[in-house]
């Protein structure tokens, strides 16, 4: 059975303020998705999510712990009460939306699909029949993909990583996922060397939703609204582009 | 409830399903093709492994149980590595640790078998099961009775011909209990599969439960699933083993044991 153990890590913020004396929130975030989250070799968590994550804390003035899971857990994790919310780029999707609550969203990039240079087949259902497309498994993407190129051969990987391994080495024919976490983590690094965007990004707001929110238990209401205001302060007031530009070279907000 | 009364039974079944059923079964029964396909790639993967690492491990045995002098020892380290690492390691192993080498994508071996996840797992499973079933075998080879051996030479058979008519069959005969855990020890652990993108019955477990962001729906379904397997396993490898080892069992004939038996 693939129940994932919780590494936990403590991280302590703004002890000496009177907030501090809240309960504790519990944050869980995924740890495999650079540059929104990955884990250094010493085991710290890095990324924009982690950033964000921590920012909120801050701005809350709660002491936050954050719990790492594995992302096809995720939801399942939230509800049975592993943590109180999840920072990890999750879409606002209305399949999820029946589970879950969401915040407003903190950033929104469309999905785009990846392969091999001059591939030789088109961004479409029959480009794509047979092929081999990889996907992440219990992500917006899965839907997408499993909507608009039936005919193609879907492979499901339980993280990124392992998607972009697989493209690398050849045993993948193209990959679907957000288009700004492939450009990043992937085209610009040594491994995505001699790949590119397969065509136009993708919309498909059905499966894709609005943008990526924080999810919280449908009963709590006060902690999904104290979290919308604080997104709202940090888009607002100038931290978000301090957030932003530490890793891209876009505004990742969206429309 | 007045509404209700407009549905169809088959869209108030769906309704309760999705609304006030602890499992949503309607859902599971919509996706049940991905469950039997999943089954299907299971039982294929874990009876090739269990053929060819059965066929394998023979002449291992043999050799490990006669100390062959050149063999014993390779053999040895190749039953050591394979009992001693955890299957999942090894597919990983094989999965995605070879494919980070150029000289194994180059090889003539990527294509057509080390780039399929389906001939990975099959390669590991197959290993893995040899190993297993090599030391088992090996304990029931040499604990054959002396008796029948001496028999078997008083009647002048050659060592080959005793091999075959009286060591083998009767090591295969009191080896057979081991043999039936190892084939469900190997169908539980067919769950890898799923780690390296094969939709078996876990990965369509869990193909269920990332599609509809579902906690337990997809294992529960998977888990009966291989429940109903080892049930035909088991029962199958009893009757076989009543059909093999009928001659060993007590015989129940006359009063006087039966009501020993009972005290």
């Amino acid at each position: 059975m693939n129940i994932k153990k919780l590494f936990i890590l403590a991280i302590t913020l703004a002890a000496f303020s009177a907030g501090a004396q809240a309960e504790k929130l519990r944050v869980g975030v995924e740890g495999a998705y650079p540059p929104f989250s990955w884990k250094e070799p010493d085991g710290t968590l890095k990324g924009f999510d982690i950033d964000f994550a921590l920012e909120v804390c801050k701005r809350l003035q709660r002491e936050c712990v954050l719990v790492e899971q594995e992302w096809d857990g995720m939801i399942p994790a939230l509800l049975s009460r592993k943590f109180d919310t999840i920072i990890a780029s999750m879409s606002i999707t209305e399949e999820r939306k029946k589970k879950v609550d969401f915040t407003v969203k903190y950033y929104n990039t469309p999905p785009g699909i990846v392969a091999k240079k001059n591939a030789g087949f088109s961004q479409s259902n029959a480009g794509l029949k047979g092929k081999r497309l990889g996907v992440q498994r219990a992500t917006t993407h899965q839907c997408t993909a499993e909507k608009m190129f039936p005919d193609a051969e879907l492979v499901l990987y339980a993280t990124q990583e392992e998607v972009f391994q697989d493209l690398a080495v050849g045993r993948l024919d193209a990959q679907i996922s957000d288009s700004l976490q492939v450009s990043e983590g992937f085209l610009k690094q040594d491994m995505g060397k001699g790949f590119a965007f397969l065509g136009e990004m993708i919309s498909d707001e059905e499966c894709q939703g609005i943008g990526a929110g924080f999810a919280v238990r449908k009963k709590d209401t006060l902690l999904r609204d104290s979290l919308s205001a604080v997104i709202k302060g940090i888009r607002d007031d100038g931290t978000y582009k301090k957030l932003n530009d530490k890793y891209f070279d876009i505004d990742i907000y969206g429309r | 409830m007045q509404e209700s009364t407009d549905r169809t039974f088959w869209e108030y079944l769906a309704y309760i399903s999705e609304n006030h059923s602890p499992l949503d079964f309607v859902l599971v029964w919509d996706h049940i093709d991905r469950f039997l396909w999943g089954t299907l790639l299971t039982l294929e993967i874990t009876c090739l492994a269990l053929l060819i690492g059965g066929l394998l491990s023979v002449p291992m045995a043999i050799a490990r149980a006669y100390r062959h002098r050149w063999l014993n020892f390779p053999i040895w380290c190749f039953t050591y590595f394979f009992r001693g690492t955890p299957l999942l390691v090894q597919t990983y192993l094989l999965y995605y640790g070879l494919a980070q080498f150029d000289a194994v994508r180059e090889s003539f071996l990527w294509e057509p078998v080390l780039s399929s996840a389906w001939w990975c797992a099959l390669i590991a499973f197959t290993l893995n099961t040899a190993g297993y079933t090599t030391e088992f075998l090996r304990g029931s080879i040499v604990t054959t009775p002396s008796g029948e051996i001496e028999a078997a030479r008083a009647c002048g058979m050659s060592p080959l011909t005793m091999m075959r008519r009286i060591v083998l069959p009767s090591a295969f005969r009191r080896a057979l209990p081991a043999y039936s855990n190892e084939v469900i020890f190997m169908l539980h652990s067919s769950v890898v599969l799923s780690t390296i993108t094969l939709q078996d019955i876990l990965g369509a477990g869990r193909w269920l439960n990332g599609r509809y962001y579902l906690a337990y729906e997809g294992f529960i379904t998977a888990m009966l699933f291989y429940m109903v397997l080892v049930f035909i396993i088991s029962r199958g490898f009893k009757l076989w083993e009543k059909h093999w080892l009928g001659h060993l069992r007590q015989r129940e004939t006359d009063d006087a044991s039966v009501t020993a038996k009972a005290n």
